[in-house]
């Protein structure tokens, strides 16, 4: 029992002493914070995408509206930016339901293009509406008017913020892998006919996996905001938010409980080196790793890195796909 | 205003055409194996980019720069068949998604990285002056596209469905075990599948890039544009595709006309949700 708990409880100090033992490099308590908060919009992230086995390719609309609504809150009331999160999750978890009623119905890369086409639409209906800054964007207090702000210079309070989140998020989706809900969820990945047939009402589910995965991938967003102080249509709702809470859970483990932190463990650092090695031009080149890492991952292991421990890989369909016309 | 109108519907059916064009490929993987193919938008970029190369190192136009691109798109298709798609087509979803996805990532940014975040465009002059019909002008490139881009979608559906090779395709997505039974290997159809669907998106990518301007990213609106046709068109049908494409075409050029060309995106991914919300299906496909 002793030796069971040895590890996790040596890893659960070191995460807590991290920026301590960092404490003469603010680069990496500034690191550090970004992986948690990237592992937060990741792991928000699994519950509909990994869980439930949905592949949502249109996150950043949720990620957006938190990020937004926490920095319009400021711009348009003067209100401390945090105080618009949970406005942000409402409006998210209100657009996953009209999202989700008619497109969770229909199979896996239905719903993938669909969330594809809102976040792409949504993107573009920001850029044009200058109540939230149009193509410029918003920006949050530049310098902070009490502590409600959150607005720090070091990035040791964004640290523990975004730990305790985290760990939020994470003990919420492990109670949900253990309860009934879990159940059915992994149920509706692995064959929804079948789990229909047993009684599973998988539309229910999926919406309920959706709305909540939405709402906390836009308390996400409204972290980002805060700790950056500012959005734009491309940094709140850009494909690429999108494309990263997805490939961070894929490489560490989609449908695992901690896949999505292991994933941006790695790939959070990656993408920073490469930035600050390759300067301007490496954005390009980070992404060019990053499409390499996914097609390397989709190629060779399709269940993610974790799984290598975890146990087999899921059985491979025969050559035949499945019946293909979906709705 | 009516001959503007007559005008803007006109180009919105040459525009549609090309749409319709590089669509077909995209319906035709979906239909033939059950994939979607995330990086089809960057295959045009990469065709339209091809175009430019052509034209900069030989000062070759469209004769020159569509049948290249066709072939280095072929090629690629092909690549990716045999190297990531064959494989991650038996696995779950989630790396079916993920390894397009990535593809499309890979191809965008290696773009970027090579060409930079300029935008290109090849000369206007390139095919000499507009076409004049009463008080209708249409610009030479445009006209050349769509009439292109008809024609060769209606031969891959002649392709499709009246040759000896469109028939095996046609038994390998609807059993392959049973096709392989009649000495037909699914893994060269399938290959073939992605030679023409690319194929055919280099002709559209070569034809693009002649009125269009090029840059890494163009493939994303482009991808969009296209999963819109097909979703309305209905996965697998190339005539779908060809109806869908005109429409959309037309829908575009006119919200752009009336309502402002901001507007006009919003227009076709409302649209979108529209048709994946009341008829997924789409206008053709089978139920």
């Amino acid at each position: 029992m002793m030796r069971r708990a040895l590890l996790p409880g040596l890893l659960g100090a070191l995460v807590l002493a991290y920026p301590l033992l960092v404490a003469g490099f603010p680069v990496y308590q500034r690191l550090g914070a970004l992986v948690l908060l990237s592992a937060i919009g990741a792991s928000a992230w699994n519950l509909i995408g990994g869980y439930a086995g949905q592949v949502s390719v249109g996150h950043a609309v949720f990620f957006g509206a938190g990020a937004y609504a926490a920095l319009a809150g400021y711009a348009q009331f003067g209100l401390p930016p945090i105080a618009g999160a949970p406005i942000g999750a409402a409006v998210a978890i209100l657009i996953a339901a009209a999202i989700g009623v008619p497109t969770l119905r229909l199979s896996g890369h239905y719903f993938s293009m669909a969330t594809i086409a809102v976040a792409e639409l949504v993107r573009v209906l920001i850029t044009n509406w200058e109540w939230v800054g149009g193509a410029q964007g918003l920006s949050g207090p530049a310098v902070p008017r009490s502590l409600l702000d959150l607005s720090f210079t070091s990035a040791l309070p964004y640290y523990y913020i975004f730990l305790a989140v985290l760990a939020a998020i994470l003990l919420v989706t492990w109670r949900i892998e253990k309860s009934r809900m879990g159940f059915y969820l992994r149920a509706i990945k692995d064959s929804e006919r079948a789990a229909r047939s047993l009684g599973v009402a998988a539309g229910r589910c999926k919406l309920v996996a959706l709305m909540l995965s939405a709402g906390l991938t836009a308390l996400a967003g409204a972290l980002y905001a805060i700790m950056f102080g500012f959005v734009d249509p491309e940094s709140g709702c850009g494909i690429l938010i999108s494309v990263k809470m997805l490939i961070m859970a894929a490489l560490g483990g989609a449908g695992l409980l901690f896949g999505p932190l292991v994933g941006a463990l790695i790939l959070v650092p990656l993408e920073e080196i490469s930035n600050s090695l390759l300067g301007g031009r490496g954005a390009g080149l980070t992404f060019v790793v990053y499409g390499a890492i996914i097609v390397v991952i989709a190629r060779f292991l399709p269940s993610g890195l974790l799984a290598l421990f975890t146990g087999p890989t899921p059985a491979r369909r025969p050559l035949d796909t499945e019946p293909s016309h979906a709705a | 205003m009516s001959s503007i109108l007559l005008q803007v519907i006109i180009s919105g059916l040459l525009i549609g055409a090309v749409y319709a064009l590089f669509s077909s490929g995209l319906t035709l993987i979906w239909g033939m194996m059950n994939v979607i193919n995330f990086a089809h938008g960057d295959f045009v970029m990469l065709a339209m980019y091809t175009a430019f190369l052509v034209w900069t190192v030989f000062g070759g136009g469209p004769a020159a720069s569509v049948p290249i691109a066709a072939v280095v798109l072929a090629t690629i298709g092909v690549l990716s068949y045999f190297l990531l798609v064959r494989h991650i087509m038996r696995g779950p979803m989630l790396a079916q998604i993920l390894g397009t996805f990535g593809l499309a990532l890979l191809l965008r940014y290696s773009a970027f990285w090579y060409f930079g975040a300029n935008f290109r465009t090849l000369p206007d002059t390139l095919l000499g002056s507009p076409f004049v019909l009463g008080s209708i002008r249409v610009d030479a490139p445009r006209l050349l596209a769509g009439a292109v881009g008809l024609l060769v979608t209606l031969l891959l559906h002649l392709i499709l469905t009246r040759t000896a090779l469109g028939s095996r395709m046609l038994a390998v997505s609807e059993d392959a075990t049973a096709a392989q039974l009649m000495g037909i290997r699914p893994e060269h159809m399938q290959a073939v599948a992605w030679a023409l669907a690319a194929g055919a998106t280099g002709i559209a990518g070569a034809l693009i890039a002649t009125f269009f301007y090029t840059s890494p990213t163009v493939g994303e609106t482009l991808a969009i544009v296209a999963f819109v046709t097909v979703a309305f068109g209905g996965f697998g049908s190339v005539p779908g595709a060809l109806l869908a494409g005109l429409v959309i075409g037309v829908i575009e050029a006119v919200s752009a006309f009336l309502i402002g060309p901001v507007y006009k995106d919003v227009i076709v991914y409302t649209l979108f949700v529209l048709v994946l919300w009341m008829r997924p299906q789409g206008l053709m496909g089978k139920a």
